[in-house]
């Protein structure tokens, strides 16, 4: 799969767009989402109660910004495209409206756009994804990554790929890919 | 010659090619110093030098050389005679051949011609000789390379010659510090330094083109451009030598258009863009045209952050000499023009950004007769920048501005600056701008939009644009001003249904409504217009009579529509609309308003009777108002600002007007309860009027106290809970507004002090306070009510003068002992229990009682430490008294006095004032049973003596207020810096380590286990209230005393006992759930999150175990979260230091073990946050102590992950972040 290194660039020439303004700590806090839950706690003494908590679910919105988190600065990139050092958002590999949060469901869905029809490196796009969700997100939920219907020449593979719990993870036990995941999530200092 | 010898030394280290840089330039300053002192002259020197100036060894000669130019250099301000300049200048000028010495030619040459004329200067002669050696011996581009045999480095050299050219220059334009020889001498100069030929002016000019051509290096660039700008200065003759060579020249130039200076990062970076800015600053090369200080520091506090500022300070500066430079003779027009009107064309914002500053620049220089030519294709290119593809976006506001409030590109910006530099130059600009067809196809189509919000977003731009261009184009002159009116005028009145002739019929006609739907552009470019115009009559007033202005036909054209506008403005103001929202119909018709109503007063000539009508509109639309909706928020200010427009003569009629119609009116609003206008609106707006003047402001403080005083008798004889409720929004206004106001004016003392006097007067009269009325009538609100009043008295009492402090004092205090139910009789020196047990019980006379000792502690809390106090025993007692019974503002009473009162007083009735000893002689025994003299005897450092503390153990209600005592006694004491500090923080500790131990059994049995908690925890908080900063009392505002750093030192202090303390209680674990442990855990913490963070790093190799600890047991009760915040917060501070990072090092797995129990602490949000922070902090701690508990970490941040608040969701992301790429290869966790 790494192997096409050899032949150059799958797109030497992708259209960057521009990055959209990400939310800031100091925004006013998105009231959207919101409900009351319950929460069981130990008290003091031991005596059991519960307090209610407004709980805000997890939003489209907030995934992105999970993803577009890397490093310790807080100018986030995106996960890096793997050809080039742009951020995924920048080539509109994924946008907010391809992710797909369902909180109670404890389901998610993001769908990416490769930049051409032939791009081999989509799934490493979608691998990477997956590690990152993996880091950001609760084990209770369902996380499915898919390609966008028509944008790439083997849709149905590279579905079934990404989707596949034991690829996967013999996917993450290559060291060559490995390496190639970490290289596009490390922190980007441009 | 024996003592000459010292500095020979230094000549011979200089010269010898063995000695370091350093230590060459400490030489050139030792024997500089030597020189200035007066100790050998110049002439000793040189003589002494012979030898190493005129030996046949290169290297010493040009080092020797180099030695005497950098020594004269230093002494740029002794003054020399006149022969040895001669001499020296001829020496150097000899030297110039010698292109083995040359360094030290050119830098001595350079030194000399620097000389200002006080010091003594060279002659022009001799300047001339300069110059013609250089040109005769120096080819200066040529030079750098075949000449590597020179030891020095090419730059520098480059750099040497061009600067000693640039000072030759300097002597010709008589830049001798004597610019008035400029002019008529110019000719002279030339001729006597160039007598051979007629040629001699083109040789120079030829010979500095040869010598700047090519140019790379920036520091020589640099004086390339001011070459350039000299010679254009000295050769303004459009047939002199320049002429022939200007094309040339600015070929040479122009090649560096557009220059943008980028520089490496690095260290010696810092150093050399300092020493750049320095050169310029401080050589005045630049005859403080430029990069004066003024204009630096403009740059400095213009909007740009410091690191911006610093990054572009190099292209600014070389932006501005580069721009000098081309703008120098209007001789580069024909090519610089062209080739800057090429340059729009490209497609890099910043290029565009330069030509259009560099065309500012050159219109203003080259003048009106050359532009002139190029006005047409300006004009075009202009108008392609900011109109055809406008680049401006919406401000974040532009809602309150009617949706037209945008932010230009910087491209637009300049383009506008240039379109204003030119219309103010060439005035006939003008008509290509209003004849321009696109502009008027625009404003024809305006029609086609009634909503703002119907217009797309270009159009919109461009409707910014239009107005911004009609604008520039009114403003410079009333003749520009007719110009603009006459051709848009009557289009813009016609879109809005109105008519510029001075009909007496048709739609004018009073009856006559106006349509319902308005041209909102059409407002919007009319009020633009107004704006504009009314700028120029506003500048006009002061110097033209006002016959001029009705001859103006913009003036007349105005005076016609003036009504219909008015009218049409109006009903946008009515219109039904006007009170949702932020439409822009009514932010165009106020503005509109509020400049008609600005016009000077002898420009509109039906003036009088339409302002009145609009200030009367205004006065409905506010007066009408029931909540503050944007129409009332925007016409309140509209009217502030007619008020201050119109208080700029406060004779004129104008202001007369304004103070009838709107001031009495607002005025007479504040005691009236029957308007429809809430009492928070009219108090807005009583105040924002107010301030437009002074007389003003009295009017509304005379209502407002009137109100007061009113109300005040209603409240308390009647128990009226509505006048109760009025009367804490007066006093707030009060205290808030009106006297923060009159501070910032100065100079009003009597204000706060006849309020003052007012209240306690009040007080007098009132004795029959039916409070117990008002209580039941205003339920909580009754308290809100007093302490409005106390913070009123505090800020009153605050801001006036010892003297006026003391009246009020004296008239309280009279107020006080007249009451009936204090008991000042003499010799009751001491508090007696059964006086405490009396006043327990609340009734009607111990609830006037609070008030009157709240009011009288407000008093004392602001007082100045200089004024004097009456009877200062007997208020100490009164506190005392009402202190034990639970009274707080007697504790911030005492405080304040401990805090103020003098060490001793001079003087002859020492007996009758009361001194900081006695005071604290009457206190000690109260608190602690321990008398001030008793103290100094047994203070061994023996620890606290429990018996001591009998009446606190009688009793625990008393025991607690006793804590709270002192807390505020121990602030006041620790504030001045005062050292019994000491003695109350023993006794707070040893309330908050008693237990049951230290109780007779007797007194077991009344002490409940729960009243003994509360006790401990109040003396525990006691340390809160004496680290942290209190608005109540002791602040800056009520004039503490305050010792720099006595935070740090309380900490420093308190540390030690701290520690051994719970050295000691670690042996002793008596109770699980409230060990004196846990209290002193929550003291010390306390203590710690109140200390500067520097203080406790410095300590933070002690204290992080403790603070550990600390948080592991305070974490043990919910309701310690606030304190646990603290104390985190202070840890993520720690852990943020270097210092601090040392000591988490050695604590790492129990502060991971910690915060990572606290990532689930579900009672408090910014816990959680603030730990899983410090989570991320902690991954910058060396790998090999992290790295073992990085799978704990990632397992309970997972946890985290399904948080229900999306902060802490996301700072758990970045956390297991962090925590995975600190051993990336592993994904799966």
């Amino acid at each position: 799969m790494a192997s096409n290194m050899v032949s150059g660039l799958i797109n030497a020439n992708p259209v960057v767009y521009e990055k959209k303004e990400r939310r800031t700590r100091s925004a006013p806090v998105d009231t959207r989402n919101q409900h009351s839950i319950l929460l069981p706690f130990c008290g003091m003494g031991g005596r059991l109660g519960a307090i209610i908590c407004s709980y805000q679910s997890l939003t489209e919105a907030e995934l992105l910004d999970n993803l577009a988190y890397q490093g310790k600065s807080l100018k986030g990139y995106y996960i890096k495209d793997p050809e080039h050092p742009y951020s995924l958002e920048e080539l509109k590999v994924i946008t907010e409206d391809a992710i797909e949060v369902d909180d109670k469901r404890s389901y998610v869905r993001v769908t990416f756009t490769p930049t051409v029809e032939h791009c081999s490196m989509a799934t490493v796009i979608g691998l990477c994804l997956r590690v990152k969700l993996m880091r950001s997100l609760p084990p209770r939920y369902k996380v499915d990554i898919r390609v966008a219907p028509g944008s790439h020449a083997s849709e149905a593979a590279v579905n079934k790929q990404l989707n596949d719990k034991e690829r996967v993870a013999a996917a993450l036990e290559n060291p060559n890919l490995v390496d190639m995941v970490d290289e596009c999530l490390a922190p980007s200092l441009i | 010659m024996g003592e000459s010898v010292p500095w020979i030394k230094y000549i011979e280290l200089y010269v010898s090619s063995t000695a370091t840089p350093s230590e060459q330039a400490a030489s050139v300053d030792e024997v500089a110093t030597l020189l200035k002192k007066g100790i050998f002259s110049l002439e000793t020197l040189v003589k002494e030098m012979e030898m190493y100036l005129t030996t046949t060894d290169s290297i010493v000669r040009s080092r020797g050389n180099l030695l005497l130019a950098e020594l004269l250099d230093k002494l740029a301000s002794k003054p020399l005679s006149s022969s040895s300049i001669h001499s020296l200048v001829g020496f150097f000028t000899e030297r110039l051949a010698d292109w083995k010495a040359l360094r030290g030619a050119l830098v001595g040459c350079l030194a000399l011609l620097r000389r200002t004329a006080d010091v003594g200067n060279v002659t022009d002669s001799d300047a001339k000789a300069v110059a013609d050696s250089y040109l005769q011996n120096l080819q200066v581009q040529s030079f750098g390379q075949h000449d590597r045999k020179v030891s020095l480095a090419k730059l520098s050299t480059l750099g040497m010659l061009i600067k000693s050219l640039s000072g030759c220059n300097r002597g010709f334009d008589g830049g001798f510090l004597k610019p008035c020889r400029l002019k008529d001498t110019n000719e002279v100069l030339l001729h006597v330094k160039f007598p051979s030929s007629l040629t001699k002016g083109d040789n120079l000019v030829y010979g500095i083109c040869e010598a700047v051509d090519g140019e790379k290096d920036p520091e020589c660039l640099f004086l390339v451009f001011h070459i350039v700008e000299c010679l254009g200065q000295i050769y303004p003759d459009p047939s002199g030598p320049l002429a022939n060579y200007a094309e040339d020249m600015f070929e040479i130039l122009g090649s560096y258009f557009p220059i943008h200076f980028t520089h490496p990062n690095g260290e010696d970076d810092d150093t050399k863009r300092e020493e750049l800015s320095r050169a310029l600053m401080v050589s005045n090369l630049f005859h403080g045209t430029m990069w004066s200080q003024p204009k630096l520091k403009l740059l400095k506090q213009s909007a740009l952050p410091e690191d911006v500022y610093k990054e572009n300070l190099d292209t600014y500066l070389y932006s501005d000499v580069f721009q000098l430079s081309f703008a120098s003779t209007p001789l580069f027009e024909p090519f610089s023009i062209p080739l800057l009107l090429e340059k729009l064309s490209s497609s890099l914002p910043s290029t565009k950004v330069e030509s259009f500053k560099y065309l500012s620049y050159c219109t203003l220089k080259y003048g009106p007769e050359r532009m002139a030519s190029h006005a047409e294709v300006l004009w075009s290119s202009v108008k392609y920048a900011i109109y055809m593809s406008p680049q401006c976006t919406p401000t974040k506001d532009s809602e309150l501005f009617g949706g037209m409030g945008f932010k230009d590109s910087d491209v637009m910006m300049q383009a506008f600056v240039l379109l204003q530099e030119v219309i103010q130059q060439y005035g006939d600009f003008i008509s290509l701008v209003l004849g321009d067809n696109d502009i008027n196809a625009f404003l024809n189509s305006l029609n086609q939009y009634n909503e703002m919000d119907d217009i797309p977003s270009l159009a919109k731009q461009r409707l910014h644009v239009v107005g911004h261009i009609l604008s520039i184009c009114a403003k410079p002159s009333p003749a520009l001003c007719n110009k603009v009116f006459n051709s848009c005028f009557p289009l813009l009145m016609e879109s809005l249904g109105l008519s510029v002739e001075k009909s007496i019929n048709g739609y004018l006609d009073e009856d006559c409504s106006p349509p319902a739907k308005f041209n909102l552009a059409a407002i919007y470019l009319c009020t633009e217009l107004l704006a504009a115009c009314r700028y120029v009559a506003v500048s006009l007033d002061s110097s033209t009579p006002a016959l001029e202005f009705s001859q103006q036909t913009w003036s007349t054209m105005l005076n016609n529509s003036c009504k219909p506008l008015v009218k049409t403005f109006f009903s946008l103001l009515r219109s039904t609309e006007a009170d949702q929202r932020a439409s822009s119909g009514v932010y165009f018709g106020v503005k509109g308003l509020e400049i008609l109503a600005t016009f000077p007063e002898s420009f509109l000539l039906a003036s009088n009777s339409l302002y009145d009508n609009i200030l009367s509109e205004f006065v409905r639309t506010v007066t009408s108002g029931s909540h503050e909706t944007f129409l009332w928020t925007l016409t309140l200010k509209a009217l502030t600002e007619i008020g201050l427009f119109a208080n700029k003569h406060p004779e004129s009629a104008k202001s007369v007007i304004f103070e009838k119609i709107v001031v009495e009116k607002f005025v007479s609003l504040i005691p009236s309860g029957e308007s429809t206008m809430p009492s928070s609106l009219k108090l807005k707006a009583a105040f924002e009027i107010g301030g437009t003047r002074k007389e003003f402001m009295f009017k509304v403080v005379h209502a407002l106290s009137a109100a007061i005083y009113t109300n005040f008798s209603a409240a308390y004889d009647e128990g009226n809970h509505e006048s109760g409720k009025l009367m804490i929004q007066l006093l707030d206004t009060y205290t808030e507004k009106v006297l923060p106001w009159f501070l910032k004016i100065g100079g009003f003392e009597e204000i706060p002090l006849n309020f003052a006097l007012g209240i306690w007067e009040k007080i007098e009269h009132t004795m029959y306070l039916n409070l117990s009325a008002l209580e039941i009538a205003m339920g909580a609100g009754y308290k809100d009510l007093l302490s409005a009043i106390m913070t009123a008295m505090k800020k009153a009492v605050g801001s006036c003068s010892k003297e006026s402090q003391e009246i009020i004092i004296n008239k309280a205090f009279g107020v006080l002992s007249s009451s009936t139910s204090f008991g000042f009789e003499s010799g009751s020196s001491l508090v007696k229990e059964e006086d405490v047990k009396q006043n327990l019980n609340p009734s009607d006379s111990s609830c006037k009682h609070e008030w009157l000792t709240s009011l009288f502690a407000s008093v004392i809390i602001a007082l100045r430490p200089q004024t004097s106090i009456p009877n200062g025993k007997m208020i100490i007692q009164l506190f005392i008294k009402s202190l034990l019974n639970g009274h707080v503002p007697s504790a911030h009473a005492l405080g304040s006095l401990v805090n103020k009162l003098p060490l001793e007083i001079n003087g002859m009735n020492c007996s009758e004032n009361l001194t900081l000893n006695k005071a604290l002689d009457m206190i000690s025994p109260t608190f602690t049973g321990i008398s001030h003299h008793d103290k100094v005897s047994q203070n061994n450092g023996s620890g606290v003596d429990f018996s001591s503390l009998r009446l606190n153990t009688l009793r625990m209600q008393s025991g607690i207020n006793t804590a709270i005592g002192l807390a505020w006694i121990g602030k006041g004491l620790l504030m001045r810096g005062h050292e019994k500090v000491k003695d109350i923080t023993m006794a707070l500790l040893s309330l908050l380590m008693l237990d049951r131990e230290g109780v007779d059994s007797k007194e077991l049995q009344i002490i409940d286990v729960e009243d003994m908690h509360q006790l401990r925890t109040t003396a525990a908080d006691a340390f809160h209230i004496i680290m942290s900063d209190s608005g109540e009392c002791l602040n800056r505002a009520y004039h503490a005393t305050i010792r720099p750093l006595y935070k740090q030192r309380f900490f420093s202090t308190i540390m030690p006992i701290f520690l051994s303390l719970l050295i000691k209680s670690d042996a002793s674990l008596v109770s699980p759930t409230y060990t004196s442990r846990s209290m002193l855990y929550r003291a010390f913490a306390h203590v710690v999150s109140d200390t500067p963070l520097i203080a406790v790093l410095a300590e933070s190799k002690k204290i992080v175990p403790i603070l550990l600890e600390c948080l592991s047991v305070l974490s043990k009760d919910v309701a310690n979260k606030d304190i646990i915040y603290n104390v985190l917060l202070v840890i993520s501070g720690i852990l943020l230091e270097k210092n601090g990072q040392e000591a988490a090092v050695e604590n790492a797995p129990i502060i991971i073990n910690l915060l990572i129990d606290l990532t689930t602490f579900q009672h408090m949000m910014a816990i959680r946050e603030t730990a899983i922070q410090c989570l991320v902090a902690m991954t910058e701690l060396p790998y090999t102590r992290i790295y073992p508990l990085r799978t704990k970490v990632l397992q309970a941040t997972s946890k985290a992950l399904d948080d229900p608040k999306r902060i802490v969701r996301q700072e758990a992301v970045r956390c297991r972040q962090s925590w995975a790429s600190i051993a990336s290869r592993t994904l799966r966790f």
